[in-house]
């Protein structure tokens, strides 16, 4: 199993903000991984650096061998790391359908009605509402068209940045089921979740992020049995 | 009867070129966020092209729109190169200070270049005047082409953002710069390409203004620019149909308030107006209120 993913020891700062504190973790290919951590931890930093949104100001991100210093963000995208960023932002005023477009922006024209029609086998609800503009979806559809968006990129790696965050119980649910399929259709996932018990229930391996810094990490089972995270983010 | 079609069509003419100059705002606003005040001094370089194609080479009039055309698209890429990119993480007055600085600059080296000696444009429309109900009521060539200009604008303008690959890339930029990058767009391209067709239809807009009106100054561009500017946030800035209908309700409350209540108060008509449009609905007319993510 190769290495699909190297975050060798960045630092990330907003201004004079030292936000992530020399993080270091991998993802191999066809895992699961998650980066755990409450709010401010620094996780959506680590994601949005990792897809060239933000640069490290020291340490690098090697995707598939190749660093990605100075690569910009819609390269990055090419080279097949995808983002769910936190809170959706899918394009409200662009109707269902148009979003699925744009995520499938650097994928060749023929490729990209197969890949809605993919979507929305997946994801039945989307079809019926693909002419509907995105901002009247309930929250739950636009977690599964965020989703959606980013396959149409037909990624190696998936990052899913709080996927969960304002869903109730029952769709949280739904949306780990999917996390879990997508997995075993054989797409590498790194997982990015507030909610520690959903996050490590599916994850082969996780990383505790703690004020910027890696504070534990070991197998999704492990931490999951760890004193320390429970009393930290299980809630005893 | 017959005087106010006469006012109405000069209305919807002159409405037509501010729905043109409009779009450009609103296009570039909708995306960078941004005022480009220069905007307007865009079109008085659109028409000095041209006059100067015809005037000096000689050209047939078609040629010079296409070459003001290209001079101003290659232009509006250059400003916002080189002005406006640098400053894509500083505060909107920044932003909004340097726009203005590129229209002090591009108003005098057009006076450098071109004197500030007035010059009288030849209009570039060779369609004669069209005579309906026996004479009384005349529609000129110039007129006939700036209508139909703005008509084919809007078409392939909503066209390119509805139906094809790029159009749909600007608006996705323009809600959200950072999801769009996460789709493989490349917002910066997608800026410049804005500001090249905003830049394009001002060219096309100083041209047609000027076609009607006949003279050329190096100030020429600033007060239509900022009744365009006024008419896009009449419209709903960042809203292309808002363009139109602000652009040509702009036009004709203009013409309308000059002919039958004052010229000299004309235009505080239709600043007043634009005031009680915000009072009552601060998006503007077809605007859409976007509330602020915490």
């Amino acid at each position: 199993m190769g290495v699909m993913l190297k975050v060798d020891g960045i630092h990330v700062y907003y201004g004079s903000i030292h936000a992530v504190k020399g993080v270091s973790f991998e993802v191999g290919e066809g895992e699961i991984v998650t980066l755990i951590g409450a709010n401010g931890a620094g996780k959506s930093t680590v994601l949005n650096t990792v897809s060239g949104l933000l640069h490290p100001r020291t340490g690098s991100v090697c995707f598939m061998d190749q660093d990605l210093r100075g690569v910009p963000p819609h390269k990055v995208v090419e080279r097949g790391l995808a983002q769910v960023p936190e809170g959706r932002r899918i394009f409200l005023q662009m109707t269902v359908e148009e979003n699925l477009e744009m995520g499938a922006y650097t994928q060749p024209k023929s490729s990209v009605a197969p890949g809605v029609a993919d979507v929305y086998k997946r994801f039945p609800r989307l079809e019926e509402r693909r002419s509907q503009v995105a901002g009247t979806l309930s929250g739950g559809e636009q977690q599964m068209l965020a989703m959606g968006r980013a396959l149409m990129s037909r990624p190696r790696l998936l990052m899913l940045d709080e996927p969960s965050m304002g869903l109730a119980p029952l769709l949280v649910e739904q949306i780990f089921e999917i996390i879990r399929e997508l997995h075993a259709a054989g797409t590498t996932i790194l997982l990015v979740e507030q909610n520690a018990q959903a996050a490590l229930s599916v994850a082969d391996r996780a990383y505790v992020l703690e004020t910027g810094r890696v504070s534990l990490s070991g197998t999704g089972a492990e931490l999951m049995a760890s004193d320390q995270v429970r009393r930290a983010y299980l809630g005893g | 009867m017959m005087t106010f079609l006469t006012y109405l069509v000069s209305g919807v003419s002159l409405g037509s070129v501010y729905a043109i100059i409009a779009l450009g705002y609103t296009m570039v606003y909708g995306i960078a966020k941004m005022l480009n005040f220069a905007h307007g001094d865009v079109i008085m370089v659109g028409a000095y092209i041209s006059f100067c194609t015809t005037s000096y080479l000689h050209l047939p009039a078609w040629l010079s729109v296409v070459f003001a055309v290209a001079v101003c698209t290659a232009l509006g890429v250059v400003i916002e190169g080189l002005a406006y990119k640098p400053l894509r993480q500083a505060g909107s007055l920044a932003v909004l200070i340097t726009a203005i600085g590129v229209s002090y600059f591009l108003q005098n080296a057009a006076q450098l270049i071109w004197t500030s000696n007035t010059k009288v444009f030849t209009s570039v429309v060779g369609l004669p005047s069209v005579r309906l109900f026996g004479g009384r009521l005349t529609i000129t060539g110039e007129t006939i082409v700036t209508v139909l200009a703005c008509l084919l604008i809007m078409a392939g303008l909503t066209f390119f953002t509805g139906g094809t690959k790029l159009g749909k890339a600007m608006r996705a930029c323009s809600e959200d710069k950072a999801a769009a990058q996460l789709m493989g767009i490349n917002v910066n391209a997608t800026i410049s390409m804005t500001f090249a067709i905003g830049s394009a239809l001002a060219a096309v807009a100083g041209v047609l203004l000027c076609s009607s009106y006949n003279t050329l100054i190096p100030t020429a561009g600033a007060m239509p620019g900022i009744k365009a500017f006024t008419a896009a946030v009449f419209g709903g800035i960042g809203s292309i149909p808002g363009a139109l209908l602000g652009g040509l309700l702009l036009g004709i409350i203009e013409i309308f308030a000059s002919a039958y209540l004052s010229s000299e108060l004309s235009l505080a008509i239709v600043f007043g107006v634009l005031i009680v449009v915000l009072l009552v609905k601060p998006s503007g007319l077809l605007g859409r209120y976007v509330p602020e993510k915490v």
